[in-house]
């Protein structure tokens, strides 16, 4: 089959240099919400001692999470040999990176003590999965890079299956360390379950691959770049199936709940009683995040529908973070079965909790940055394919 | 190994073997000095009576001002170290208080979860925050069963000599080590037994001769969460 | 030429480094834990070993406290080692070296920092 050319994208428009403009004045702002709550201290954000983890790290897990699954791409060419993704395997690991870079920077700037980094990448306590995490992240930035370079350098190109198939095995454990970070935690009833760490794996998949498309839509309409129906069909049934595998255990996940009466309270706050986080629920990660994209996907055949559904997906997968990373946290935590409990602290309670501008601002920043990032890069390297058209994908086999 | 050469290790292991108990008693009945670490042998923990919890909150008032933690006015994000909680039974409306504070388990999860080991056990089982390697990712309070750390939310001024405290950083009840390592009890069991309802022992678990001890033996008592099998060492009776 | 101009620079750095010295005082003129030479280049040494020996193990050599050391170089007018006159800020001031104890440390000498509501 005729070899896949690749070739930087111009980036001399205004409106490249627009987009690389409103990227900018978005980090900078995240820029200067970090410095606000860095310098005054945490009391500033809606953040509180019962919510500690707010939208910086729904943003932050986001991207982290999307991260290891926009790779899923490039995976499904080298270690599962489909050539139609050949081509799409290069902006798959750009997006990896990025991405990555884009969560882990809002999780480290919104640390307590964000000039610590240092102390945080020499003193390590390997009992802790978030330690484990930090070296699997770096890791992961390494075996990218590598990966991408057996994909760039012709003489690597017969490396490519191995570094692919490293890349695919180091995400799987990345991303089930990911969901572990609340999967291992006793202490509260919405997290301690074995089903997170499969749960973010797929999620990941899912979010990964809405970016994946959005970003492909974006990058050739704005270049010009023909993007035949080929490869959009391939992807919009590839994201059906993951959308609704997500589905899929998050049912299983309550239905298990339900079954249980120990967990019957937490399951009546998320799933009737919890005020904003069972609206978030059924209308943001069920309704738009799940049955709206399947809907879209399997139900009508255009480029809009797709482009549709994936900021659905997009948008329903915010939602189940914030549902159950400020939702998990918002629950009050059980430690007296059958008592009504109060106190200073706000134990028994539903804890309140809204979102600040400092918050948002460094969350929207890391997501601006994983954009720059990306778009600068487009500009640098031939990451992105000069064709994607029918004919020069080699049609519709494999 | 000829003969004379086992008969001499046999020797040896039993009279290690007599006289380890001697030492570990020695060591256990003088106190301990500044200049000595902190003993495995020793296990520190509390006992709390809430039948004779009442209202009263000397323990958190006692505490606060001990360790220089200051109300700010804003309840959400102030820190706390220590709670009276109110209970009232969801079937028959019996009501109780008890204060809650950092349980300092002996397989405490804010030790398994923190990144940088900040938050660690010490020896003889208080657990504490190094504030040296904490970055302030507030793992730890995620992971906290009893919901006893706090992070701080502001810049800290007027810190007590004794207790370090600063933004940014996490913390809890230490079970006033400073006080502990020169001899004296917690500042919320001294108010208790002054002030308050006399419901608060501190002591050595490990040691038989200590009265928290020997209560634990011969009374009923339990932990917050024993189903997650942690082994506090803050025990409860009348719960 | 050359030589001439970097004479008239060596001669003009050497002044202004003298002028910038850092003044500190001393406050107890007795003998600090170890000679002055060994403070002064080991200082940070010595602190950071003992604090994971005073945190970690509970070991808590008196002579050896951040506590000790603040007593004894505390200002004898604001009773703190940060500020004007400040034995710590006036030579960290200086190489604009950022103290990070303080954050948590108290700066004052311990019995005004009790006497602090």
């Amino acid at each position: 089959m005729a070899s896949i050319q690749y070739r930087e994208i111009e980036g001399r428009s205004g409106a490249y240099l627009a987009l690389l403009g409103v990227l900018g004045a978005l980090i900078l702002a995240g820029l200067g919400a970090t410095w606000y709550m860095e310098h005054n201290g945490h009391y500033v954000t809606g953040m509180s001692n019962r919510i500690v983890w707010g939208m910086p790290h729904v943003f932050a897990i986001f991207l982290i999470v999307a991260a290891s699954g926009v790779l899923n791409v490039a995976s499904i060419a080298s270690v599962f040999g489909r050539e139609l993704y050949k081509p799409l395997a290069r902006l798959s690991a750009l997006l990896a990176i990025t991405l990555l870079s884009g969560g882990l920077a809002v999780l480290v700037l919104d640390l307590g003590r964000p000039e610590r980094l240092i102390v945080a990448m020499t003193h390590y306590n390997f009992k802790s999965i978030f330690a484990w995490n930090i070296f699997l992240y770096t890791g992961f930035f390494a075996i990218v890079a590598l990966y991408l370079w057996t994909m760039f350098e012709r003489r690597m190109h017969g490396y490519s299956k191995r570094a692919g198939l490293l890349a695919f095995l180091w995400r799987l454990i990345l991303t089930t360390g990911t969901g572990s970070i609340f999967g291992f935690l006793v202490a509260r009833e919405p997290y301690d379950s074995a089903l997170l760490a499969p749960l973010f794996i797929i999620m990941s998949f899912s979010f990964g691959l809405a970016i994946f498309v959005l970003v492909l839509m974006t990058a050739c309409r704005w270049t010009g770049r023909p993007l035949g129906d080929v490869v959009l069909k391939r992807l919009r049934n590839l994201l059906g199936v993951f959308v609704a595998a997500v589905l899929y255990f998050v049912a299983i996940h309550h239905l298990t709940n339900l079954y249980i009466a120990r967990q019957h309270d937490v399951e009546r706050f998320f799933l009737w009683e919890g005020g904003i986080y069972t609206a978030l629920f059924w209308l943001g990660q069920v309704l738009v995040g799940g049955v709206l994209p399947l809907a879209l996907l399997f139900g009508v055949a255009s480029r809009r529908a797709l482009a549709a559904a994936a900021a659905c997906v997009i948008l329903g997968g915010l939602t189940q973070l914030y549902v159950l990373v400020i939702g998990g946290q918002a629950y009050p935590q059980l430690m007296f079965p059958e008592k009504e409990v109060s106190s200073s602290f706000f134990d028994g309670v539903v804890a309140a909790y809204a979102p600040s501008l400092p918050e948002v601002a460094l969350g929207v920043g890391g997501v601006a940055l994983a954009l720059a990032l990306t778009a600068a890069a487009l500009k640098v390297l031939p990451f992105l394919p000069k064709s994607l058209a029918d004919s020069d994908v080699g049609g519709a086999a494999a | 190994m000829n003969p004379d050469r086992r008969q001499f290790l046999g020797w040896g292991a039993a009279a290690a073997a007599a006289l380890a108990p001697g030492f570990r008693l020695i060591e256990l009945a003088q106190a301990r000095s500044p200049q000595e670490a902190a003993s495995k042998l020793q296990r520190w923990g509390l006992l709390i009576d809430i039948t004779k919890c009442s209202d009263c909150d000397a323990c958190v008032t006692a505490c606060h001002e001990e360790n220089g933690v200051t109300s700010l006015g804003r309840p959400a994000t102030d820190a706390q170290w220590i709670r009276k909680v109110s209970l009232r039974d969801k079937r028959t409306g019996y009501a109780q208080t008890l204060p809650l504070m950092c349980q300092h388990c002996e397989h405490p999860p804010c030790v398994d979860v923190c990144p940088t080991g900040a938050s660690f056990k010490r020896d003889d089982g208080i657990v504490l925050v190094d504030k040296h390697t904490c970055i302030g990712c507030r793992y730890c309070v995620m992971a906290c069963p009893y919901g006893a750390r706090s992070f701080v939310h502001e810049a800290v001024s007027g810190q007590k000599a004794d207790v370090p405290r600063g933004k940014g950083t996490v913390e809890s009840c230490t079970l006033c080590v400073h006080r502990v390592d020169r001899g004296e009890t917690p500042a919320c069991v001294a108010a208790c037994n002054k002030d308050g309802g006399k419901a608060m022992a501190f002591g050595d678990l490990n040691d038989p001769s200590s009265d928290i001890h020997r209560r634990l033996r011969s009374e009923p008592s339990s932990q917050i969460r024993a189903d997650l099998a942690l082994n506090t060492g803050v025990r409860y009776q009348g719960l | 030429m050359m030589r001439i101009a970097a004479g008239i620079m060596a001669a003009v750095l050497t002044v202004a480094a003298h002028a910038d010295a850092p003044k500190f005082k001393i406050e107890r003129g007795e003998a600090c834990v170890a000679p002055t030479a060994e403070m002064r280049r080991d200082h940070m040494k010595m602190l950071l070993h003992q604090r994971d020996r005073t945190m970690r193990l509970g070991l808590r050599e008196p002579r050896f406290s951040l506590k000790n050391c603040v007593d004894c170089h505390a200002s004898r007018e604001t009773g703190s080692v940060l500020g004007k006159d400040g034995f710590c800020s006036s030579c960290h001031e200086y190489a604009a070296v950022s103290v990070d104890c303080f954050e948590c440390h108290t700066p004052l000498q311990q019995k005004r920092a009790a006497a602090k509501p």
